[in-house]
């Protein structure tokens, strides 16, 4: 087991163009670690620089207290996961399992004790005598990750390695892949751009643009607490509602923010989390409220006239229009748009029953408001 | 739905093809499904001459496969050539990319077994054709990421195998590769050949003489000295320049050649430091195929060049005169390759590939005339090779390992 280090680790390519200007971060012992950020953001160039597949140009990437920049990747002890996860049809699940060790010329004795151990966590002790054939889909993902586990590396480090695999599959082996690392308390680094994946695997998550680290925490911190506006509209689907705002007024006790033609009073605290509102009054913000802080319980409420009506099943959607612009993080900063309007997505209950034009008064939970600065997209919180 | 085809023209059955519909579904004359274990639903659809591979997967996976082919195909990388592209069809089905087989390609199934086919040194063929493969691919700054023996498909090429990709679904293009990457790519290569030789072994279809762990275990040595000949930095005293000469002729020899030669003056002036850029494969199937026309594998051309440098030589001796290139080519063409082609029964001759064919024949003849002790003609040793060889042998122009 292993903590991995990045110190001001860097990637910048003979063009010119820099991948990763300088990133910190440290994976733990035994720690289930998601990469996650939108195409281009530089997070499988990260994994490859760990995994020793691209040259680091700056920094320090350590293996616990070793420095392993100049390491090849079989020097790392790293596995990356999910290259191939082809079974071989006329081997057992044991050979399938054990071929490998076979190549690394391992003991047979050995290799024994290692198949039972991964059959025995993989929960595939009755079939080992198998053919794979003989399985089922969520069996056979289990044997192929049998494979990757027997090696026992250091680290596991995974890119995208769902993406090949139906929807069914996907969130089968998703679970599968969580229970498994839990149990194995390998440290692992794992790589996605699907924030669902993001937020149900990972212990902790960091959300990456432009290979700079935007905030990196537990799914339930970044959910509830983003640092910044990127990441607020970056996790969370339907995303967080952010529109522009004006703190109105501060006093001991409350804060009056407007929202459009709404005004929304926070107290106690509500106030009190948001307390470096209180320095700017008269002041432009971003203000964000999830889609599910405007259906359940709460002390404010906001009138509006229903445009749309969406179903899910578990969750009913509603959407509304607000007067007042909506806003958005851009590289660099934050974009007001320039349509005066914006539609606000309520999340509901779905026995709730509701239709296109009607009048809503929708509750909102005030200990959920976010506000982030106009001009820095960052969050505004305790002052 | 959308249907994207490279060349329209040459495939018009497609679009009668019931694009819409799972290809789980399809009941289609001429279709089979391929046999062995894989991620998505595979078919083969035979129309006339032609065969296809039709892989169901996800719309950007589809989309990202048929991108990548055609770069290989324009990059003129071993490949299978890629047909068409179906996305978005109803019901978020999955997509279609469509391939075609490639005409006297071997699977690995077929031709490892042993039986039918007749090679010499299989193993070390194998492993030589697919560490060849990969060291093209990362010259080119591919990488695979799933090389293995069912992601491969082979040829007869003389004496040797030629190997091509046909499946690049967990391929990147780069610039170029790292030592990591390509290091990595090469576990992955040894891992899953090891794997695909062992399952034939345990399935009781490897041909008896090939050991799975060594075979897999050589590629890595094959991979690296072919690597480090095409790409080596060589050090000479600065008198000794004929040594450019030499290593261009080894580069030749291996079938590559070199786009640009970096003559490096070391400190001092003493020595020179040379870096060749390698980037082309197949000089010798170039060179044939300009002096004759005739498509052929690197080694066939070798060998076919041969041919043509001594059929240069009888010509010179009876004429007095010497024969340019481009002359004896082609009166070889007239005088030798074509009637020995036309000699084959007409039910045979699809059996193999001419340039294969007119190798295989040499062979034999050299066979033949080792037992005499004496040089065999050409009419002899046709008869006795279609008698003896050719009609014995199934017809690889289609072989492939498919349930009707």
């Amino acid at each position: 087991m292993s903590t991995l280090t990045m110190v001001n680790l860097q990637k910048r390519y003979a063009n010119g163009f820099e991948a990763v200007p300088g990133l910190d971060l440290e994976i733990h012992d035994g720690e289930f670690l998601v990469l996650v950020g939108p195409s281009g953001c530089g997070k499988s160039t990260v994994l490859r620089m760990v995994a020793g597949l691209e040259d680091i140009t700056g920094g320090d990437l350590m293996i616990d207290d070793k420095r392993v920049n100049d390491f090849g990747p079989q020097q790392r002890d790293i596995a990356m996961v999910f290259q191939s996860y082809a079974l071989y049809p006329n081997m057992t699940v044991a050979d399938n399992i054990a071929f490998a060790m076979r190549l690394r010329k391992t003991d047979k004795e050995v290799m024994k004790k290692k198949v039972a151990e991964v059959a025995e966590l993989l929960e595939l002790t009755a079939v080992l005598d198998r053919k794979p054939g003989q399985l089922s889909g969520g069996q056979r993902q289990r044997v192929a990750m049998g494979r990757a586990i027997v090696r026992e590396p250091k680290m596991f480090l995974m890119d995208e390695p769902l993406s090949n695999l139906d929807a069914k599959l996907r969130v089968q082996t998703r679970a599968e892949i969580s229970k498994l690392q839990r149990r194995l308390g390998v440290t692992t680094m794992y790589v996605t751009h699907d924030q669902v994946e993001a937020m149900t695997m990972g212990d902790r998550v960091a959300v990456l643009r432009k290979g700079m680290l935007m905030q990196c925490a537990s799914p339930a911190e970044l959910y509830e607490s983003p640092d910044n506006l990127f990441v607020a509209q970056f996790i969370g689907s339907p995303s967080m509602n952010v529109i522009r705002g004006q703190v109105l007024s501060a006093d001991d006790g409350s804060i009056t923010v407007s929202v459009g033609q709404q005004q929304v009073t926070l107290e106690g605290a509500a106030a009190d989390r948001l307390s470096g509102l209180r320095s700017m009054v008269g002041r432009p913000i971003a203000v964000g409220i999830r889609p599910e802080a405007l259906g359940g319980d709460g002390t404010a409420t906001v009138e509006v006239d229903v445009d749309l009506v969406e179903m899910l099943g578990s969750e009913l959607l509603v959407h509304s229009t607000v007067n007042a612009p909506a806003v958005y993080s851009i590289e660099g900063g934050v974009e007001i748009s320039e349509h005066p309007d914006s539609t606000v997505v309520a999340s509901l209950d779905p026995r709730k029953r509701v239709k296109i034009g009607d009048r809503l008064t929708l509750t909102l939970d005030t200990l959920r408001v976010h506000a982030f600065d106009l001009d820095t997209g960052n969050a505004i919180g305790r002052g | 739905m959308r249907l994207q085809l490279a060349k329209p023209a040459e495939h018009p059955d497609i679009v009668r093809w019931p694009l819409d519909q799972a290809l789980d579904d399809w009941t289609i004359e001429g279709l089979h499904r391929v046999v062995g274990l894989h991620r998505h639903v595979v078919r083969m659809v035979e129309v006339g001459q032609l065969s296809y591979v039709v892989k169901e997967l996800p719309d950007h996976l589809a989309e990202r496969e048929w991108r990548l082919l055609r770069e290989l195909v324009e990059a003129d990388l071993p490949t299978a050539e890629v047909v068409g592209v179906v996305t978005g069809r109803d019901d978020d089905a999955d997509g279609l990319l469509i391939t075609r087989h490639l005409d006297y390609s071997l699977p690995y199934r077929v031709m490892l077994s042993g039986r039918g086919l007749r090679i010499p040194y299989l193993g070390d063929r194998v492993l030589d054709a697919l560490a060849g493969l990969l060291v093209r691919l990362h010259l080119a700054g591919f990488f695979w990421g799933d090389c293995s023996l069912s992601n491969t498909l082979f040829r007869r090429d003389a004496d040797a195998l030629s190997a091509y990709i046909i499946d690049v679904e967990t391929g990147e293009r780069h610039t170029s590769l790292s030592d990591g990457q390509r290091r990595l790519d090469l576990q992955i290569a040894t891992e899953n050949v090891a794997g695909d030789l062992l399952d034939l072994q345990m399935g009781g279809m490897l041909a008896e003489g090939i050991d799975p762990v060594e075979t897999a275990l050589a590629i890595e040595s094959a991979y690296e000295g072919l690597w480090q000949e095409l790409t080596g930095i060589d050090e000479f005293n600065a008198d000794e320049t004929f040594r450019v000469d030499k290593r261009l002729r080894r580069l030749h020899d291996l079938g590559f050649d070199a786009a640009e030669l970096e003559l490096v003056t070391t400190a001092g002036g003493t020595t020179l430091r040379l870096v060749p850029r390698v980037v082309e494969h197949g000089f010798h199937a170039q060179r044939l195929r300009a002096l004759t026309g005739l498509q052929s594998g690197e080694n066939q051309a070798r060998r076919l060049l041969n041919d043509i440098s001594r059929y240069g030589a009888v010509l010179e001796q009876r004429t007095g005169r010497k024969v340019n290139d481009s002359i004896a080519a082609a009166r070889w063409l007239d005088d030798r390759f074509e009637p020995t082609i036309a000699a084959i029964p007409a039910d045979l001759v699809a059996k193999l590939e001419p340039a294969e064919l007119y190798h295989q024949v040499l062979e034999h003849r050299w066979f033949l005339s080792e037992r005499a002790g004496g040089d065999v003609g050409m009419a002899e040793t046709v008869a006795s090779y279609v008698r003896d060889v050719l009609s014995l042998a199934p017809t690889e122009q289609v072989l492939h390992p498919t349930e009707p």
